[in-house]
C-alpha cells in the first residue's frame, strides 16, 4: 500500500510534469487563461492517462516491441476521442472554451511518455495509480496557474469576484501572462523541492 | 505469459486487434453520444434565437431557410412569428476578417429593420480583448459602443476610426470591424431578399420566402 501511495505523491510532485519534467507546455500554456479551463483540461488528461496507462499495462505483453509506438498511439487516441464525444454531448460550452486542445491529448508528451515509461514496464493496479498520479500533478498545476492568472487578469477565481475587473492587467490572461506565471511557478516549487 | 516477438504476423494480429478494439468501443460511444450531441447544437441555436428577435410561438429552427447574400454565398435565416404574423428575423451572420479568422453572430432584426440583440455563435478571438464583444456592444452605460436598437436602413455601421458610429473595443479594432462586418451582411443579405425588401409593406407577414412578391406589387 505504501509503494503505492508512492506512486501517487510522486506523479504530484517528485515528477509533477508541469513544474518538473516540463512536459505538455501547449496545453498549459494555452488552455489556462481561466481557473476552470485549466482545472477541465488537467480532468480530461487525467482520464486519458488512468484509461491508457491501465489498457497499456494490461496489453504490455501482447504488443511486439516494433510496433509499440502506433499501438500506444491507436490506444490513447481512443480514450482521447470518447472523452471529446462525451464533453461535446454533456458540457458543450466547456468544450468549445477547450477547443482543439482536447484532441491534441492524443500528442501529448506526458500520455505517450507515461505510457513508454511506466506502463509498459509495471502491472496494471502500479500503471492505473500512476496515470493517476501524474494526471494529479498536472490538474493542479494547471488549475493552480490558471487560478493565479485569473486572478490577476481579471479578479476573479472559478469566476467569483475576488477584486474589480477594471484593476485586473489583461497580459496575464494573454499568452505572455502565462510564460511569466509558469516561469515563477516553475523557480517556487524548485525552491521548495530543495529544501 | 511471454512477450510476443516482432514477427511480421505478431506485429499485424496485435495492431489489427487493438484497432479493431479501439473502433468498436469508439463506435458504441459515437452512438451514445450523437443523440446528445445534437440535441445540445440545437439548444444553443435555440437559446441564441430567443436572444436576438421579439416573442414568438413558432419554431423558427425548422422554419429556417437560406437566403442569397449579395457576395455569393447565402446566409440561414430563422423568421420569428407570433401567430403567423411574423415579428422578426435571426440572421446567421459571419465574417471571415476576425483578428483569428472566422466570427458567427445571430443577428435578430424586427420588422422595422431596427437590431433587436445579437448573440456571439462562435469566435476564435484573444480572449479579454477581442472576446468582449459579446458584452461591448450592448453596454447600455456607452450608448456611443452600443449596436442593439440601432436602424441600418440609416446606413451601414462602422468604427469611429473608420468614420463611423460605433466606438471599437479598445485594443481590438479589427474584431470590432469583423463585428460591424457580420452585422452590415446580415442586413445587406435580409434587406436584398424578397422578405426584406417588403418588410415595410404589411401584406408580406405571411409569406414565408416571398419569392416574386415583389414583382406583384
Amino acid at each position: 500500500m505504501n509503494k503505492n501511495l508512492n506512486v501517487i505523491v510522486n506523479g504530484l510532485i517528485k515528477e509533477n510534469p508541469t513544474f518538473v519534467l516540463l512536459l505538455g507546455m501547449c496545453p498549459t500554456l494555452a488552455t489556462t487563461s481561466s481557473a476552470i479551463n485549466g482545472m477541465s483540461m488537467g480532468l480530461a488528461t487525467m482520464f486519458v492517462l488512468i484509461c491508457s496507462n491501465a489498457a497499456i499495462s494490461a496489453l504490455k505483453n501482447l504488443i511486439p516491441d516494433m510496433v509499440r509506438i502506433p499501438a500506444f498511439i491507436v490506444v490513447i487516441a481512443a480514450f482521447v476521442t470518447v472523452v471529446e464525444m462525451v464533453m461535446n454531448a454533456y458540457v458543450p460550452a466547456l468544450a468549445a472554451s477547450l477547443g482543439i486542445f482536447i484532441p491534441l491529448i492524443v500528442v501529448n508528451c506526458i500520455v505517450l511518455g507515461r505510457a513508454e515509461a511506466f506502463a509498459s514496464k509495471n502491472n496494471v493496479l502500479a500503471s492505473a495509480l500512476d496515470g493517476f498520479g501524474i494526471g494529479l500533478g498536472f490538474t493542479s498545476a494547471l488549475t493552480l496557474l490558471g487560478a493565479i492568472r485569473e486572478l490577476l487578469g481579471t479578479g476573479k477565481i472559478f469566476s467569483l469576484s475576488i477584486y474589480p475587473e477594471n484593476f485586473g492587467s489583461l497580459i496575464f490572461v494573454l499568452a505572455p501572462g502565462a510564460f511569466i506565471v509558469l516561469g515563477y511557478l516553475i523557480a517556487t516549487f524548485n525552491k521548495l523541492q530543495k529544501k | 505469459m511471454a512477450k510476443l516477438q516482432s514477427t511480421f504476423k505478431n506485429m499485424f494480429l496485435s495492431l489489427f486487434v487493438i484497432s479493431l478494439v479501439a473502433a468498436v468501443l469508439l463506435a458504441q460511444v459515437n452512438k451514445m453520444t450523437a443523440g446528445p450531441i445534437a440535441a445540445a447544437k440545437t439548444l444553443k441555436l435555440e437559446n441564441a434565437i430567443k436572444e436576438v428577435v421579439p416573442e414568438f410561438d413558432n419554431n423558427p429552427v425548422e422554419e429556417a431557410y437560406k437566403i442569397p447574400a449579395p457576395d455569393g454565398d447565402s446566409l440561414l435565416v430563422y423568421p420569428a412569428k407570433k401567430g403567423d404574423e411574423i415579428v422578426g428575423f435571426a440572421v446567421n451572420t459571419y465574417s471571415n476578417n476576425g483578428f483569428s479568422g472566422n466570427i458567427q453572430l445571430m443577428v435578430g432584426f424586427d420588422m422595422e429593420d431596427k437590431i433587436v440583440n445579437y448573440a456571439v455563435l462562435s469566435h476564435s478571438e484573444t480572449p479579454g480583448l477581442g472576446s468582449k464583444m459579446n458584452e461591448w456592444f450592448r453596454n447600455t452605460a456607452k450608448p456611443n459602443q452600443v449596436v442593439i436598437g440601432r436602424n441600418l436602413s440609416e446606413g451601414n455601421l462602422s468604427v469611429s476610426k473608420d468614420g463611423g458610429q460605433i466606438d471599437a473595443i479598445t485594443a481590438s479594432t479589427i474584431t470590432s470591424r469583423a463585428f460591424l462586418e457580420a452585422i452590415n451582411r446580415a442586413y445587406a443579405t435580409y434587406k436584398a431578399s424578397d422578405i426584406g425588401s417588403g418588410a415595410t409593406g404589411d401584406n408580406q407577414t405571411n409569406n414565408k420566402t416571398g419569392k416574386g412578391e415583389k414583382t406583384n406589387e
